[in-house]
C-alpha cells in the first residue's frame, strides 16, 4: 500500500516538473493581435477589493474611451490577486502567458513588491495606479508610481495640518505591523517636529489587536488632541470612527489616501464619517471637464462615484497611452522592446490627468503632483476650501 | 478616572473572551477535546444576526435568537460529521479534524458572504450612561455584554451543578466508560454539550460585532485563539475558570496597552500566561488530577 502511494506521488511530482518547465521555458509569445495588451493584477476580491474594483472598472473606461478613438487600440486584462503576496505572483504568470506587453502593475503595495520584482526581471513595463510603498520602485528602473509615494503622504499631512491650522495638538494612532502605516507615521512624526506641529499621543495595534481603540482614543482623549491622524486603511478607520462616537469623542479626525472607500463600505454608517478629513490626489467634485465626464461614464456603467484609485488607474492607461504615441509603440514589438521606449518616455514627458497637472516622473519612478484634502459631508466628499 | 474607564472597558473586553471561553472549557470539559473550530462558529452566528437584521428588516430580538438557533444545528451538524466518527481515535487526530473544520467554515465563509468587510449593525441602543459628571462613560453595550456574560456563567454552573443532564454530563467528563456503564447516553450528552456550546459561541458572535462592528470570515479566529488562551489560563474544564480567565485577560491587555505600551501589549497577555502556567500548571482554578498507575 505505502508502495503505490510512493510510486503514485512520484509520477505527480514528475508530471508536475515537467509541466514546470514547459512553462518556465516558452519563448516570449509574440502578439499576432493589433492591440497592445495591457495586463494588470489587483484585489478584485477580498478585503481591499474596493480598492481592485475600482481600478479595473476605471481602466475599462480609458480603454474603451481610447479605442473609440480609432487610433492605437489597447487589451485589458485584469488578475484577481486577493491583495495576497503569493496569488500576485499566480496571477502575474497567469498575465505573462497570455501575452501581456505592458502591466498596470499591482493596485496595493504588498503585491505589486512582487509583481514589480518580476517585472523588472523580465524586463516588462510597469506603471502602478496605486501601490505606494517606497520599496516598489526603489532599484527598478522600468517601475513608475501615479500615487504618492508613502513618506510623501506622512510629510504633507503634516504640513497640510499646519498651514491649514487644523490642529495644534495631534494625536496619532497607527498600524505598526504594516509598513503603509508605518512608513506614513514615522515621516509624519519627522515633519511635524521639524515644523513645530505639536504630537501630544501616539498609540498603536496591530492586525492582530484591531478590535479595541478605548486605549489608544482615551489616551488621545487624555493628551487634550484636537485632531486625531490616521495613517491607515479604511477598514480599522472604520472601528476607531465607530468606538470613538461610542465614547462620545467629538475630535477632527485626519486620514490619508487609504482612508478612501470607508464610505463605499457594506453597512458603513455614514454619519460616522462627517466631517472626517482625507488627504487625496482627486476630488470627485473637481469642476473641470475631464473630471466631469470621468465621473459622469463611471456613474453610469457602474452607479457609484469613483475614488481615487479609479481616477489613478485611468490616468495610468492615458499616460501609458500617451508615451505609446510619443514612441511610436506598436502592438507587434515585444514587451522588452516597450519597455525602453517607455522607459525613456515617462522620464521626459510631461502628463496632465485627472490626479494632477503637470506631472512628471524621476529616474527612480516617483512621480511629482500635489497633495489635495477633501472633507467628508453629508457622507460625500466636498471641497475643503 | 482614566484607571475606571480602563477597568470597564477591559472587563467588557473580557467579558467577550469570557463568553467564547465558556463555549471552549465546556466541549473540552465534557468530551475531552479542543473545538478549534469554535471561534469560526462566533463568526456564523455573526452572520446570521447581520443578514438577519440588515436584509430582512428583523428585530434582533428574532435575530439572536435565530443566530442561536443555527449556530446550534452548525454545531450539532459538525460534532456529528466530524467528531462523533472519531470519539475512539487519539485526541491529537481529533484537534487536527477540529483545526480542518475551522478552515473549512473561514473558506466557506469566504466563498458565501466574499471577504468584503461588513459593518455590524448596532443591536443595542447607542447610549451610555454618564457618572462623575461625564467623566466615565459607559456604553449600553458594555453592560450589556458584562451582564450576559455573568447570566451565563451562573446558568451554566447551575445547569451543570443541578439539572440531570448537567449531572450526566459531569459524569462523561469524570469517566465516559463508567457513564455508559451506568446507563447515561454518552453520545446524546455530547451533543449536546456541542449545542450549548454553540448557542453561546452565536451570541459571543453577536455581542463580539456590536462591539466592535467589523464582521469578516475571519472576525472570529483572532478572539478565539485569546478565549483559548483565557480558557487555559483560568484552568481548562472548568466554568468559574474560564469566566475568571476572561475577564483577567481582557483587563491585563487593557492595562498593558494603557500603562506600558500598546505595542508590547499582546506579548504582555501572553507572558503573564507563561508565568501563570509555569507556577500553576492547571491553570488558575483548574483542578489537579492524580492518575492512578
Amino acid at each position: 500500500m505505502k508502495k503505490t502511494i510512493a510510486v503514485v506521488l512520484a509520477v505527480v511530482m514528475m508530471l508536475v516538473g515537467v509541466v514546470a518547465c514547459t512553462s518556465g521555458n516558452q519563448p516570449a509569445t509574440t502578439n499576432t493581435s493589433s492591440a497592445i495588451k495591457i495586463g494588470a493584477t489587483g484585489p478584485l476580491t477580498g478585503g481591499a477589493a474596493i480598492y481592485g474594483q475600482a481600478c479595473a472598472n476605471a481602466a475599462v473606461i480609458a480603454v474603451e474611451e481610447i479605442n473609440a478613438l480609432g487610433g492605437l487600440q489597447f487589451e485589458l486584462k485584469y488578475e484577481d490577486d486577493v491583495h495576497d503576496v503569493e496569488k500576485a505572483a499566480n496571477a502575474y504568470n497567469a498575465l505573462k502567458d497570455w501575452g501581456a506587453q505592458i502591466t498596470l502593475g499591482s493596485v496595493t503595495s504588498d503585491p505589486a513588491k512582487v509583481t514589480s520584482a518580476l517585472c523588472y526581471e523580465d524586463g516588462i513595463f510597469f506603471l502602478t495606479p496605486s501601490a505606494s510603498a517606497a520599496t516598489v520602485t526603489e532599484g527598478k528602473d522600468n517601475v513608475f508610481q501615479m500615487c504618492f509615494i508613502d513618506p510623501t503622504q506622512g510629510i504633507a499631512g503634516a504640513n497640510y495640518i499646519k498651514d491649514k491650522n487644523l490642529g495644534t495638538k495631534v494625536a496619532v494612532i497607527y498600524k505598526n505591523d504594516e509598513d503603509y502605516s508605518t512608513y506614513i507615521y514615522q515621516n509624519f512624526a519627522a515633519e511635524a517636529e521639524k515644523i513645530g506641529l505639536n504630537i501630544v499621543s501616539t498609540t498603536t495595534f496591530t492586525a492582530d489587536s484591531q478590535n479595541d481603540f478605548s486605549v489608544q482614543l482615551g489616551d488621545a482623549q487624555a493628551a487634550g488632541a484636537d485632531l486625531i491622524f490616521l495613517p491607515m486603511y479604511y477598514e480599522p478607520a472604520s472601528l476607531i470612527l465607530a468606538q470613538a462616537n461610542q465614547m462620545g469623542i467629538d475630535i477632527t479626525f485626519f486620514g490619508v489616501d487609504g482612508m478612501d472607500g470607508i464610505l463605499e463600505m457594506n453597512g458603513f454608517d455614514k454619519s460616522l464619517a462627517e466631517g472626517v478629513i482625507l488627504m487625496t490626489a482627486f476630488d470627485a467634485n473637481a469642476s473641470d471637464e475631464n473630471t466631469k465626464s470621468f465621473v459622469k461614464k463611471y456613474q453610469e456603467k457602474y452607479g457609484e462615484i469613483p475614488n481615487q484609485f479609479a481616477a489613478d488607474a485611468y490616468d495610468c492607461v492615458y499616460a501609458i497611452y500617451q508615451a505609446c504615441v510619443n514612441g511610436n509603440v506598436t502592438a507587434d514589438m515585444t514587451a522588452q522592446q516597450i519597455n525602453e521606449i517607455m522607459k525613456q518616455q515617462f522620464t521626459s514627458m510631461t502628463f496632465n490627468g485627472l490626479t494632477g497637472q503637470n506631472m512628471t516622473w524621476g529616474t527612480d519612478g516617483r512621480v511629482s503632483k500635489d497633495a489635495i484634502a477633501v472633507v467628508i459631508k453629508n457622507g460625500a466628499y466636498a471641497s475643503m476650501d | 478616572m482614566s484607571f475606571l474607564s480602563h477597568l470597564i472597558n477591559g472587563i467588557s473586553l473580557g467579558s467577550i473572551y469570557a463568553i467564547i471561553a465558556l463555549g471552549y472549557t465546556m466541549v473540552y470539559g465534557i468530551a475531552k477535546m479542543l473545538n478549534f473550530a469554535h471561534g469560526d462558529v462566533i463568526m456564523v452566528g455573526a452572520y446570521v444576526c447581520f443578514f438577519a437584521l440588515n436584509s430582512f428588516g428583523l428585530p434582533p430580538a428574532v435575530g439572536i435568537p435565530l443566530a442561536m438557533l443555527v449556530c446550534t444545528a452548525l454545531g450539532m451538524l459538525i460534532e456529528r460529521l466530524a467528531y462523533k466518527p472519531l470519539r475512539a481515535a487519539p485526541s491529537l487526530s481529533v484537534l487536527i479534524t477540529a483545526i480542518g473544520v475551522s478552515y473549512f467554515l473561514q473558506n466557506g465563509a469566504q466563498l458565501i458572504w466574499s471577504t468584503n468587510p461588513r459593518v455590524f449593525p448596532s443591536v443595542f441602543e447607542n447610549a451610555a450612561v454618564n457618572l462623575f459628571n461625564g467623566q466615565l462613560t459607559i456604553s449600553i453595550n458594555t453592560i450589556v455584554t458584562i451582564a450576559a456574560c455573568v447570566v451565563i456563567m451562573v446558568g451554566l454552573t447551575l445547569f451543570t451543578g443541578k439539572t440531570k443532564m448537567g449531572k450526566a454530563m459531569r459524569a462523561c467528563s469524570e469517566d465516559k466508560d463508567a457513564a455508559i456503564l451506568m446507563g447515561i447516553n454518552v453520545n446524546r450528552t455530547i451533543s449536546v454539550t456541542f449545542a450549548i456550546g454553540s448557542a453561546l459561541a452565536a451570541i459571543a458572535g453577536v455581542l463580539l460585532c456590536s462591539a466592535y462592528p467589523l464582521l469578516k470570515p475571519t472576525t472570529g479566529s483572532m478572539p478565539g485563539i485569546k478565549a483559548f488562551t483565557a480558557a487555559v489560563f483560568g484552568g481548562i474544564g472548568s466554568i468559574p475558570g474560564a469566566f475568571l480567565g476572561g475577564i483577567l485577560l481582557g483587563i491585563i491587555e487593557i492595562f498593558a496597552k494603557a500603562y506600558i505600551s500598546t505595542e508590547l501589549s499582546d506579548a504582555i497577555v501572553f507572558l503573564v500566561l507563561i508565568l501563570v502556567l509555569l507556577i500553576k500548571p492547571t491553570g488558575l482554578l483548574g483542578k489537579k488530577t492524580v492518575v492512578k498507575v
